[in-house]
Order: structure tokens, then sequence, then C-alpha cells
């Protein structure tokens, strides 16, 4: 698999970060050397073995569904960039 | 006298219980230290009004008979991923600057709860994601090492924790803690001849650690013994219920029980990490390590890891992709910076916050983390990752079946230049070599000095052990330190 330069900036837009052309352009060939490597693990036979998803046996554990935390608004809000009446702010979505 | 600054943790414990010298006195040796190697940029923020708080609180309990914090006088360096309440925690990104947390992560806390006091929050590779130290939004971090023979270049202090091992190595602090994620304890540890533990993965909690790949980090301390490694990594370590992933276990009593006694232990030594091209001296201090272990009663045989090779390639899928998905969190609303272009919408303002936020290793790293989890390669790409990780997981088994724990390098060379392997991102990703198996199994492994190679720079050894026995790591990595007898530190030229 080979990534152009349309994969790169639409990685770019999933990934919501803006780049220029000339960015994207140097990204090309970085980003193909480093999933060509990558490939070769194409040529493991996994057969009959599970994604891993833990390293150590460990065990959900679940608790009783009470407010254990919380009332702590202003701290939440402490390091927002913009906040307004005890809310997050963020440009207008909607017209 | 010895200069307080040149004395282990627990040197400084047990003088500071005994009454030679005052917890103020120490930390005031350290502030000094710290003021004075600016050169060496290893701290992104300093704290010598709170190390001094620590040790007046530690003086003043000691003159009214309290019984002594584990680590009551002894001040110590924070890296700068470990969220401290009231203090900027940037985890070296410009996307995290002026980020003052209104908590207290579990580690850092715990740490101050036995004593420790705080000189300040150490450099690091943004987000954790560099094996060199030049990822840093502040700047890089020099290693006190010089190669001889008037070879004045800066070199690489290791990364992610190179502000720890710098500042350790150069006497700014006994000790320090670090985060693991593929080797970042272990190979700055091995760059600056100081040691230090990644334990099995869940000992340490995560809570209040700015996270890089979940599955993956871990901390633990560094230090320049082993024995200081094991008093700070069982006040570090503990079940969490703020971690889900935490263990909950009882934390050992590492310390107490040291031993470098290693008869009825068997050592294995991995073929596979003995490639053609090894670094002839990395190779010769190996064996050294082999006849230490020999001569500490081990018995060594040769194991096989036959998914070696895979190792890297898989960290380099799953690492991002969990980055990729953790980092999604900056986005210019709760915190951090927020890049506001004119008239830009929502979507506008997530993408330039980013761009301007982010250093180039980590939106390469999210990128790639992005396409591997994309519609259309995620079987291909991660899900595969996953399987491999598995069989690597089980060849660590599969040895430990025959021996208790393995032997390896820790890092494929000594310490190299500043700016020597920036253009290829795939060179310096191959720097990870030999730690990172561990890290994909969640298994314990040390970093210990050796000795020193042909240029003068420290190399180390690496032991891996059984998961949950940080014991017989320690132990193992303790016969090497008695044995190695390393003493050797860097010239003052800061």
């Amino acid at each position: 698999m080979s990534i152009d330069l349309q994969t790169v900036k639409k990685i770019a837009s999933l990934s919501r970060i803006s780049v220029s052309e000339a960015e994207a352009q140097a990204m090309v060939p970085e980003l193909n050397n480093i999933l060509g490597w990558v490939e070769q693990l194409g040529e493991v036979d996994v057969t009959g073995v599970e994604p891993m998803t833990a390293v150590i046996p460990n065990h959900q554990r679940l608790r009783d569904d009470v407010v254990t935390d919380g009332d702590v608004r202003d701290k939440v809000l402490a390091n927002a960039p913009q906040a307004e009446h005890g809310f997050f702010a963020v440009p207008k979505v909607i017209e | 006298m010895t200069e307080l600054t040149d004395l282990t943790v627990a040197e400084i414990r047990d003088g500071f219980r005994a009454g030679d010298f005052s917890a103020r006195e120490v930390a005031s040796a350290f502030n000094a230290n710290v003021a004075a190697a600016k050169a060496l940029n290893a701290f992104i923020v300093e704290t010598p009004e709170k190390a001094l708080e620590a040790a007046d609180a530690a003086d003043k309990a000691k003159a009214a008979g309290e019984a002594p914090g584990a680590l009551a006088g002894v001040p110590i360096g924070m890296k700068d991923l470990f969220c401290t309440q009231g203090v900027q925690t940037t985890a070296a990104s410009h996307m995290l600057e002026g980020f003052m947390p209104t908590y207290e992560s579990t580690v850092s806390g715990k740490l101050w709860a036995a004593g420790a006091g705080m000189l300040g929050k150490l450099n690091l590779d943004q987000f954790a994601m560099g094996s060199s130290n030049e990822t840093s939004y502040f700047g890089n971090v020099i290693s006190p090492w010089r190669r001889g023979g008037g070879d004045n270049a800066a070199l690489a202090p290791g990364g992610s924790s190179g502000g720890s091992s710098s500042a350790i190595s150069a006497r700014l602090c006994p000790a320090a803690t670090g985060t693991d994620t593929g080797g970042s304890i272990r190979q700055p540890a091995a760059f600056t001849g100081i040691s230090g533990i990644k334990p099995t993965y869940g000992r340490c909690s995560r809570w209040g650690i700015v996270a890089f790949a979940s599955s993956l980090d871990q901390a633990g301390p560094m230090a320049r013994t082993v024995r200081d490694n094991a008093i700070l990594l069982e006040v570090m370590s503990g079940f969490d219920p703020k971690d889900s992933t935490s263990l909950d276990l009882p934390v050992p009593q590492w310390e107490a029980n040291l031993s470098s006694d290693l008869r009825g232990k068997t050592v294995g030594i991995p073929k596979e990490y003995r490639p053609d091209g090894l670094n002839a001296e990395i190779s010769a201090l190996w064996d050294r390590g082999i006849e230490w272990l020999k001569d500490a009663g081990a018995n060594v045989i040769e194991v096989s890891l036959p998914h070696t090779k895979y190792a890297l390639p898989t960290y380099y899928i799953i690492a991002p992709a969990e980055a990729s998905s953790n980092l999604a969190r900056y986005d210019g609303v709760r915190y951090g910076q927020r890049d506001l272009p004119d008239g830009a919408g929502l979507q506008d303002m997530y993408a330039a916050t980013r761009a301007a936020g982010f250093g180039p290793e980590v939106k390469r790293r999210i990128m790639i983390g992005t396409y591997v989890l994309s519609a259309g390669f995620y079987d291909a790409y991660y899900t595969q990752a996953q399987k491999v990780r598995a069989l690597i997981a089980r060849d660590f088994e599969q040895a430990f079946e025959q021996c208790d724990l393995l032997l390896t390098p820790t890092a494929p060379s000594a310490s190299f230049a500043l700016g020597e392997k920036q253009a290829d991102p795939l060179a310096m990703y191959l720097n990870d070599v030999f730690t990172v198996p561990a890290s994909l199994a969640g298994l314990p492994a040390m970093a210990v000095p050796g000795g020193l190679d042909a240029a003068g720079l420290p190399i180390g050894l690496q032991i891996i052990g059984k998961a949950l026995d940080e014991q017989t790591v320690l132990n193992a990595s303790l016969a090497i330190e008695e044995r190695a007898g390393f003493a050797a530190r860097p010239d003052k030229w800061w």
C-alpha cells in the first residue's frame, strides 16, 4: 500500500490537523517509509491467534452506580481557553 | 566530607534520620545544583520553594518526634508528564503550555505523602514521543556526558525521560520519576549511566499522567543505584481505584528483600537479541554481564524469542493508534492552547489548534495512528498488530518456562550526538529495539549501567523478569551493579 498526497490530506483531515500543501507533500515519503516498514507484520502467521487486549490478566471492576465525585465546576473550567456562565465556550456552530 | 548532592536516596534518607544533616540542607544543596545547570535544560519549571517546603515539614516532624515517611528529607525531580496540582504541567508541548492541573497524579501524590520534595518539573520528549529529547517544545535536553578527547558535541540524554536521566546523572537530583511506553525509562538510563525500572504494567497508577499509549504506559523510578530504585518503586506502586488497569495487589517489600545471591536462578539469553552487526562493544558488555550473573550463582542458558524482529513494527502501530485516540482530547476547548483564526468555525478551530499545538513527531504519530485505525485498514494493520503482540507475549511466557529472568543489552549503542538521527524517524525508532518487546508484554524490566565504551560513554544492560517478579529483576540488577563497579560520572562542564 502506498500513500499519496490525497491520502495524506484525508488523514490530516480525519486527525483534525490542518496541514499546508508543503507539509502534506513532505509527509508523503515519511509516512510511506514508516508504513512500508510496518507492513512486514503481514508475513507473520497469526492463524488462530486472538488479538491481545490486555497484557496482564485483570478483572473489570464494577461499583455501585452512584455519584462519588463532582461539584467541582470551577476546577473543571479553570484551564479552559474560554469559559462563560459556567460553561466551555466555542465558536458559534449554528447560525 | 562528601557533598550532599553526591549521596544516594538511601544515604540521604538514613543520614537525615540519624541527624547527620537537616532536610533543608539537602534541599538547598540540590536547589543550588539545579540553578547552576541551566545549560543542560533538564527542567521546564524549577520549584525550589516546593523542595524547601517539604524539607521544612520533614525537619519539623522530626523535631516533634514523629515517625519519618519513607522519603522524608529526600528531594526528587518530577517528569513533566505527571500532573502536579498548581504547578505547570506541559508534557513538553506547546499544546499544554500554561496548563495548571487542579489535581495531583496518584504517583506524584504518593511520593509527596512519603515526604519527598519536588525540585521541579523535568523536560522530556513532547508527549513522551521520542528517543533523544529532541522533540520538546522547550528545547533539547543535553546529556552531561561528553565523548573523550576534547569532543564537545552535545549528546542525547535518551528519551523520553531525558530530563530525568540528565538531571540524575549530573547530580541535580538523587532520583526522579520516569515513564516508559517503549523504553522511555530504560534507554535514557543507559545513555547516562544510571539505573531505572519499568515495573509490571498496572503496578503504578496511570491516573493523572498525561496519556500516550494507554496499554503500554507505565511509571517507574530512575536513580543512581538499584537500592534507590527499589525504595522509590515501593512508594510509587499500589492499587488505585481511579485507574481501571491498576493491579489490586499488595506492594512487596522490594528493598528489604534485595539480595544479589542468584543461586538457584536461571538466566535466559535470547539469541534473537544478538543480530548480525550488533555493536561490538555492546556485545562484549553483554558477555561480561553473563559472567557477572554466573559469578552471582545463576545458571545461564540460551533461549529463543522467535517474534522479536516484529516487536518494533508492532509497537509503531499500536502506540500511534492509541496516541491518536488519547490525543484527540486536545481540541482547544477544555484546556491547553486554542488557535481561532478569524471567522473560523468549530472544525477549523480544532484543526488550527492542533496544527499549532503539536510538534512534527506528535503529528506524525497521530496521523499514522489515524491511518491504521481508519476504515479499510483497521484489520490489516491494527488487528494484525494486536495478534502479533499476543505472539510476542507468548514467546516470553514460553521462555519463562525455562528460566527466571532474561539478560539483554538496553540500547543498540551508546548515546549519539543531538541532530545525528533526527532526519530519519525510522532510524530513531530503532533505538528502542531491545526495550520495546518487554513493554508489549507488560513485563518488569530494568536498565543498569555496565561500563563505558571506547569514547568514554556509558553503556547498559537490561534485565527482564516475569510479570509481577520485580524482586528478581532488582536482585539480578544488584548483582550486576556490584560486579560492574560502575563509578564513572560526567566531568562538570555546565
